[in-house]
């Protein structure tokens, strides 16, 4: 990699220090031209402490941390400097970078060099992508988890399983005369149903991995002033959602969001569900459902203090394959409400004391299992290229199980190992197609 | 006078090298530095085996000699692995190691164009970086414009036994002393290389009694796709097994350090997969055992080959290893193991068509090469020998892919990888191996020969015929369907009831099913060939199918080429190990350079955006 690159590491803005980082073959040399020290004389992995200078003036007095190529970040010499927090004395040294010979760095560049340079790997790389974007706590360990390679370490440890499979076949092709106990079917099931095991797993993560990087997104659904504005608003504590007595002035979707054992819940209010000759109201409908549809959860909320109208019962029966819970409202009000109809179990509350709420809340994290998840000791597939990968994978070590099961020859299986051997390759980028150059094209810009 | 082709050596890549530029009807001359050993087998006297049966069919698909001359040649021939799966299935024949090389000859003299003669070739004439001709030890010029060089393990060799050496060939014959050193001079990068063979055995002194004895297959096979079996199944010479015990194993670790390779007296690299009985009983210390054969050499002169018990140990241990085996106890040794060290060069320095990168005109074939094998050396000598046809020719050379052949497989590894000990082909070297069966070798490569000029109309017309035939019997399979009505007995025990009517064609996808239970609703005549190659294909089609979808993703790296100009050092980017293998190999296409090992998938990203900006790739 031949050129120098610089950027501001830290969020700009006020903060007691800023980090301003380069990396690139000359960056030693560039940042000595515009400080008062001489770095070349440095050892590595030191922080000194030093002046930067614009011609003679000081700039600011900063602490430079010295990394010399390869133990580094990018495999290349990498400078950071600390510098005091302001933006105009930070902007200042990034720019004294820039005219003595640095390049500003594109998003992810850094990241990018480290993947070129043999650093990481792509799984490490996306971590890292992760890492940067990461909102909660578990998302950020999340990608942690794989940013120090441990879902690479899982399917390395499988890939050599698979290998050593196959060399077991492979041995008995290659060389018929010498082997005189060759392995048997049931050996082979077992090391292939351990595999798959792992791999359904995986598979099954996704979801997960998508609940702990994106949060859960929950629609209130309801008849108009049924409280759906109000419940959200207890949630959020805030007053962001218009809440009138005047049925249908929630038009607009409105998002807040709540954190419930780390993950995020993605509130989103929805227009009142009924069928309306009025235009704008009719584009608020018509959204709402489109919400519904695509939301993971819905809260259906229902009036204690009213019988179930015609509208209801047809949107709860519309609602049946949907992951859903059934909040009815206004419980410190008479029940009017016949609820021999409804199969669900019923969350009862009301807005003016907080029990309902919670159990609300509890049943949430009961449905998503919540507690459950844990980003610290379990291998989560992150993305959409992953999953298809390991979809693939599935589906060839289950074809070699059952060919082991009808006990096929032994060529047919070891054809669907190679396969599974080189998909998993494929996801920690050992292995090379033209998929996985579209995806470093997409991820990395290269080329640009 | 000058040749269009001159071949140096008259092993098995010599005689491909020869037979195939000849028939292309170009002037050819064979030189050997002795005519006697045209054709020799101075190690294993099999032909064949795991993947490279495979070879010599596609030899032979090609218009090469080995398949027919093995044919009418051998002992006993067998068919192994039968039971692992249809693509891993290869011919092994024991030859008669004096018939074999007496075929060989007489298949030469019957080629118009070509000339033979002895000589020992010491030097070569090149003049911009060209090559020219030839000049012998004894002075004789040869002038030719293309030169394949097939030198086996002749370039500075010398046998090893225990701690003693001699600078001398296979059978105590004169080696070349300044071919290598030309060579070297030239740019050529000279490797050392060893490898080894076993005892030879008086078959009188054997206690047979107490050994399992292995025959050959009952069914009658062939090589070759053009000639029918000339030999009786009934009488053919068996081969017996022999085993390792732990007083041999004792032995052997006792006298370690007189071993010429352990004791240090070797610098060359022997191969991992046929490792000597000391190394073999070094490194699988828990085994009890090792399995080994005794394998007929000739008909013609009494001769056991001990094979499995290659040693580089002195000869009064090899006495004692010998003795130990159950059997052997008392077995008169004729010849003892010993070990070959020879110059060879890095077949990185080769393009695919195995034209040389330094000198053009020159091709270099067989154990030159860094390989080991018969079958690997000859497949070679045919593609050089076409090749150097091609190029007097003017015409484009032709390159294998590896989802093509397993000569494809063979030239693209030593191409891209280069190889630091004798190479051998394996079938688990081959990815697309489904489709690189011994029975479809002439399906794929026939037409080549064609094409160049190696294969005749008849030829291509037996093929034509062959193909008729197994599209008539899968239509048949297609269109006979079997009720509870006509269902057979056969049928019914291997499958239980029929439920409902099926096809042939289905039933024979069933893995209970084979294609012999359903002959008898066939009512046109087919050979056997034809429907072994039809099961094989019905009932594997879902699995081929799913090889050829690999096939395509690897072909559409293939299809991108990288031009020959291409100056790496442009390339900003790449990894510094990566830039000087990419230098050193001179990938043809980005497929090429993904497989060059240490090569990482970041570099081809690097290296296609460079193509796209550059060259519009």
């Amino acid at each position: 990699m031949n050129e120098n690159i610089c950027a501001i590491s830290t969020a700009l803005g006020v903060g007691a220090i800023s980090i301003i980082r380069a990396s690139g073959p000359d960056v030693i040399n560039i940042v000595n031209e515009i400080c008062d020290i001489d770095l070349s004389s440095k050892t590595s992995h030191t922080i000194s402490y030093a002046h930067i200078l614009n011609n003679k003036e000081v700039i600011d007095e900063v602490l430079i941390m010295l990394m010399k190529a390869p133990k580094t970040f990018t495999k290349e010499d990498v400078i950071e400097i600390n510098s005091h927090g302001g933006i105009s004395t930070t902007n200042k040294i990034l720019e004294l970078l820039l005219t003595h010979g640095c390049r500003l760095a594109e998003p992810g560049e850094f990241t990018k060099k480290a993947y070129l340079n043999g650093r990481i790997d792509l799984l490490e790389a996306e971590g890292i992508n992760d890492l940067i974007v990461a909102e909660t706590e578990k998302s950020r360990k999340l990608a942690m988890n794989r940013v120090e390679g441990n879902l690479s370490k899982l399917i390395k440890k499988h890939r050599k399983e698979l290998v050593s499979l196959q060399a077991e076949l492979e041995v008995i092709f290659d060389y018929p005369d010498e082997i005189e106990e060759e392995i048997s079917y049931d050996k082979i099931l077992d090391g292939l149903n351990n595999i798959k095991n792992d791999l359904d797993k995986l598979v099954d993560s996704y979801s997960s991995s998508q609940i702990i990087k994106d949060g859960i997104d929950v629609a209130l659904v309801g008849k108009p002033n049924v409280g759906k504005s109000s419940i959200l608003n207890h949630l959020l504590n805030e007053d962001k959602a218009i809440v009138t007595n005047i049925a249908g002035t929630t038009r607009d979707i409105v998002e807040g969001s709540i954190t419930l054992n780390g993950i995020k819940i993605n509130l989103i209010d929805t227009a009142g569900i009924r069928e309306t000759d009025d235009v704008v109201e009719k584009i608020g409908v018509d959204k709402s459902k489109d919400i519904i549809n695509k939301a993971n959860l819905v809260i259906f909320i229902l009036d204690n203090n009213t019988e179930l109208t015609n509208d209801e019962k047809e949107l709860l029966d519309s609602l049946n394959d949907v992951k859903k819970i059934i909040f009815i409202n206004k419980n410190d009000l008479d029940q009017k409400i016949d609820i021999s109809n409804i199969k669900e179990e019923i969350v009862y509350g009301n807005t003016t004391t907080p029990e309902g709420l919670d159990n609300l809340k509890n049943k949430i994290i009961e449905l998503f299992n919540l507690n459950e998840l844990d980003s610290n000791n379990y291998n989560y597939l992150t993305n959409a290229r992953e999953l298809s990968l390991v979809k693939q994978a599935v589906e060839h070590i289950t074809d070699a199980i059952k060919n082991t099961k009808d006990e096929l020859p032994f060529e047919i299986i070891a054809d669907d190992i190679k396969v599974t051997y080189e998909l998993l390759g494929e996801v920690i980028g050992e292995t090379y197609t033209e998929d996985l150059l579209d995806e470093i094209f997409t991820k990395f810009c290269v080329g640009k | 006078m000058e040749y269009d082709v001159i071949v140096v050596g008259a092993g098995h890549a010599g005689c491909e090298a020869a037979n195939a530029p000849a028939k292309m009807g170009l002037k050819v001359l064979l030189i050997t530095s002795n005519l006697k050993n045209i054709a020799d087998m101075p190690c294993n006297p099999s032909i064949g085996g795991t993947a490279k049966g495979i070879v010599v069919r596609e030899i032979d698909a090609l218009g090469g000699l080995m398949g027919r001359v093995a044919d009418i040649s051998h002992l006993q021939i067998k068919m192994l692995n039968s039971g692992k799966g249809p693509a891993v299935k290869s011919l092994r024949a024991q030859g008669d190691k004096v018939v074999y090389p007496q075929n060989m000859v007489k298949e030469l003299k019957k080629l118009d164009n070509l000339t033979i003669e002895e000589g020992m070739v010491e030097d070569l004439i090149v003049e911009d970086n060209t090559i020219k001709g030839i000049i012998t030890a004894d002075g004789r010029k040869f002038k030719c414009k293309t030169l394949v060089l097939t030198t086996g393990t002749y370039l500075k060799s010398k046998i090893l036994v225990g701690d003693t050496h001699k600078f001398e060939g296979p059978h105590g014959e004169e080696s070349s002393k300044h071919l290598s050193d030309k060579l070297r001079e030239l740019g050529f990068e000279i490797q050392r290389l060893k490898t080894g063979t076993p005892q030879r055995l008086d078959p009188n002194t054997v206690d047979y009694t107490v050994l399992e004895r292995e025959d050959g297959d009952l069914t009658p096979w062939t090589f070759s796709f053009d000639i029918e079996p000339q030999y009786d199944v009934n009488n053919q010479v068996p081969c017996y097994i022999v085993y390792t015990n732990e007083n041999t194993h004792k032995i052997i670790m006792d006298n370690l350090d007189k071993s010429a390779m352990y004791g240090g007296y070797a610098e060359g690299i022997g191969p991992r997969y046929c490792p000597s009985i000391e190394d073999k009983v070094v490194r699988f210390k828990d085994k009890e055992r090792h399995q080994l054969f005794l394998e007929p050499e000739s008909a013609y002169y009494p001769d056991l080959y001990l094979q499995g018990f290659s040693t580089s140990m002195p000869v009064d241990v090899q006495d004692k290893m010998v003795h130990s085996l159950k059997g052997l106890e008392n077995v008169k040794i004729l010849k003892y193991a010993y070990a070959i060290e020879y110059d060879a060069i890095n077949p990185l320095q080769m393009y695919p068509s195995e034209e040389s990168k330094i000198i053009k005109n020159l091709y270099t074939a067989g154990q030159i090469n860094g390989t080991s094998g018969y079958e690997e050396a000859a497949g070679q000598g045919l593609i050089a020998g076409i090749n150097a046809g091609l190029k007097c020719l003017g015409k484009e050379p032709l390159i294998l892919k590896r989802n093509e052949s397993y000569i494809g497989v063979l030239l693209d590894d030593l191409t891209t990888k280069g190889t630091k000990e004798p190479y051998r082909l394996l079938t688990s070297r081959a990815e697309y191996r489904l489709i690189l069966r011994h029975d479809n070798a002439d399906q794929r490569l026939r037409k080549y020969g064609y094409e160049v000029g190696t294969i005749n109309q008849e030829q291509m017309d037996r093929l034509n015929k062959k193909l008729n035939d197994i599209n008539d019997l899968i239509n048949e399979l297609k269109e006979v369907r079997v009720t509870s009505k006509n269902v057979t007995d056969t049928i019914k025990s291997a499958i239980g009831k029929l439920n409902k009517g099926e096809s042939l064609y289905e039933l024979l996808k069933r893995p209970e099913i084979k294609i012999d239970y359903l002959r008898e609703y066939i009512t046109s005549n087919y050979s056997d060939e034809i429907f072994n190659i039809v099961e094989i294909q019905v009932k594997y089609e879902g699995y081929i199918a799913k090889t050829n979808k690999e096939v395509e993703r690897m072909l559409k790296l293939e299809e991108k080429e990288i031009p020959s100009d291409i100056n790496y050092d442009d390339v900003k980017n790449l990894a510094s190990e990566a830039r000087q293998k990419l230098k050193q190999v001179l990938p043809l296409t980005i497929a090429q350079a993904s497989r060059i090992s240490g090569v990482n998938p970041s570099d081809i990203a690097v290296l296609s955006v460079y193509l796209k900006k550059n060259y519009n790739k």
